[in-house]
């Protein structure tokens, strides 16, 4: 493997609570390889989020670097921030919140598409049509309101436009989490399927290790603001090393085994 | 159709309706009723009302046709009113957004200058702007315009403030938008309800503003205006007080139209709200 793809060195970053410093982020330091999945778990509070804000310039780190596909992120401000961002993009918690809501929904996918130029006026509704097909939803959808479809169908929006400039890394913030546990598996499996055929590297922020083992590669454990632990996904789940990423792994309901171990 | 409908269900809004929509008739049935000069002799002078039926409202003390004149200066009120209401709110709209969404030094330089114009008084203000540039119709809508806009921005920078915070900023700022383009296409259509909840306070007032600078001899000489009626009819108070109190009678009811209507809007915003 040569240079990884996203590559976070000693990232901090304070908030002042009640006119007390908080860190949220005290030297987090970690990396995502080409069309890797590594998931960041840990309690609330522990500053996953935080990061994954950072790595977007949603927010704006203190102290550390970032480089993404050997740029160095931080350095890039203006119209060379906003080019770079074609090819690092994000998929919100919430759905709803995600999206303005006046928005329809062909109006959101665009969006990415006139920023960064590609398809003309006129053949930028094909792309459209393609891409809510790319996301298993119907092309017709494009004239609704994003505000009228289902929680699922929105997410799967979100993706198509998260996916419209052909990005090398998806940062996906709780991305599962609001959605119905039967929707959850589809959009999992939609998600690994874009992976495996675009070449797409995702940072997993989730709090649930169900989903996590099921989809990521590698996990690291965050609390307190930094990485406590970080290793193969099965490896971690399996055997946590850390006291935090124990506690994770014991709050995993497991119904199922206490009865068959209370009937063995 | 049901917003409507609930907005007619209030007692404010469905007096407030009726008083608009007379108005409105009014000012644009005037070409047609009075399709002559307001400003030309139409009979003997100082007629009283309801004595001939071809002038039923009487005269003035040149002999001007008084209907005539409600029925035009009604098209001045409305147009001035209109014209400052939507002046006011679109620049206090694009400060307000630039404040909010800027941030930082903008939002200081920007506010202080609201402050600045907030602390003189609004009349004074249009009448020292009037005074100097002269009086036309433009002018009063933009001296008019010049003290209304900052009730407007204010509004319009507190909601962009809460908005600005939103997933959805952060989300066009993840696809690469414009700074400007996220202000004024995301951000600004969203925090316009409340601000446009204005219009209906600055209408009133610019009616009253309008009057007020007329009746001073500061309106446009050019257009009958209720406030200038008002002032020709002072002089023969007196003896002819119907040329002041016909034209303060439509001022009165348009102005109660006016802020009626506004509260009722307001009361079905309400009721809409409880109900979601």
């Amino acid at each position: 493997m040569s240079a990884p793809l996203l590559e976070v060195r000693g990232l901090g970053k304070r908030f002042s609570r009640n006119g007390r410093p908080v860190a949220a982020l005290n030297g987090v330091s970690l990396n995502v390889a080409h069309c890797e999945t590594l998931a960041l778990v840990g309690p609330s509070g522990s500053g996953k989020s935080t990061l994954g804000h950072a790595i977007l310039r949603l927010i704006e780190p203190d102290s550390g670097g970032i480089s993404f596909e050997g740029q160095d992120l931080l350095a890039l401000s203006g119209g060379r921030l906003r080019a770079a961002r074609a090819r690092l993009q994000m998929v919100f918690q919430d759905p709803q919140a995600a999206f303005n809501p006046r928005a329809t929904v062909a109006g959101v996918i665009d969006d990415p598409l006139r920023i960064h130029g590609i398809g003309s006026r006129g053949e930028r509704p094909g792309l459209i049509r393609k891409l809510l097909e790319r996301v298993g939803l119907s092309p017709d959808l494009g004239e609704r309101a994003v505000h009228e479809i289902s929680g699922g169908q929105r997410q799967r929006v979100a993706i198509a436009r998260a996916i419209a400039t052909r990005p090398s890394l998806v940062v996906l913030d709780e991305a599962v989490s609001a959605l119905d546990v039967s929707v959850r598996g589809d959009i999992l499996t939609l998600l690994a399927d874009l992976q495996r055929e675009e070449n797409i590297a995702y940072l997993f922020i989730s709090h649930d290790l169900g989903v996590v083992r099921a989809v990521a590669h590698r996990v690291a454990i965050m609390d307190a603001g930094r990485v406590v632990e970080m290793g193969e996904a099965r490896q971690v789940i399996a055997d946590p090393q850390s006291a935090t990423g124990k506690a994770l792994v014991a709050a995993v309901p497991r119904l199922r085994c206490g009865i068959s171990t209370e009937n063995a | 159709m049901t917003i409507i409908h609930r907005f007619l269900k209030t007692p404010e809004g469905l007096a407030g309706a009726l008083l608009l929509a007379a108005f409105v008739l009014v000012a644009l049935a005037a070409p047609f009723f009075f399709p002559r000069d307001p400003l030309s002799i139409a009979g003997p002078a100082l007629l009283r009302p309801f004595q001939d039926w071809s002038l039923p409202l009487g005269t003035d003390r040149l002999g001007r046709d008084v209907l005539a004149g409600i029925f035009h200066g009604a098209r001045t009120s409305l147009a001035v009113s209109l014209a400052a209401a939507a002046a006011s709110i679109a620049v206090g709209a694009i400060v307000g957004t630039l404040a909010g969404f800027g941030g930082g030094w903008t939002d200081e330089v920007l506010m202080r200058i609201t402050d600045a114009f907030q602390t003189v008084p609004g009349f004074l203000l249009a009448l020292a702007f009037v005074s100097v540039v002269g009086p036309s119709l433009g002018v009063v809508v933009a001296a008019i315009a010049l003290s209304a806009w900052t009730g407007p921005a204010r509004i319009a920078r507190a909601e962009v403030l809460s908005i600005r915070e939103r997933d959805y900023v952060a989300s066009a700022r993840v696809a690469g938008m414009h700074p400007l383009e996220i202000a004024f296409r995301e951000v600004l259509p969203n925090a316009l309800p409340p601000v446009l909840a204005l219009a209906s306070v600055i209408v009133a007032q610019a009616i009253l503003v309008e009057a007020a600078l007329s009746f001073l001899g500061l309106g446009d000489p050019n257009r009958v205006t209720w406030g200038g009626m008002i002032a020709e009819g002072r002089t023969v108070l007196r003896s002819a007080p119907f040329l002041s109190i016909v034209p303060g009678i439509a001022l009165v009811l348009t102005v109660l139209g006016v802020y009626l209507a506004g509260e009722g809007a307001v009361e079905t915003a309400a009721k809409r709200r409880s109900l979601a």
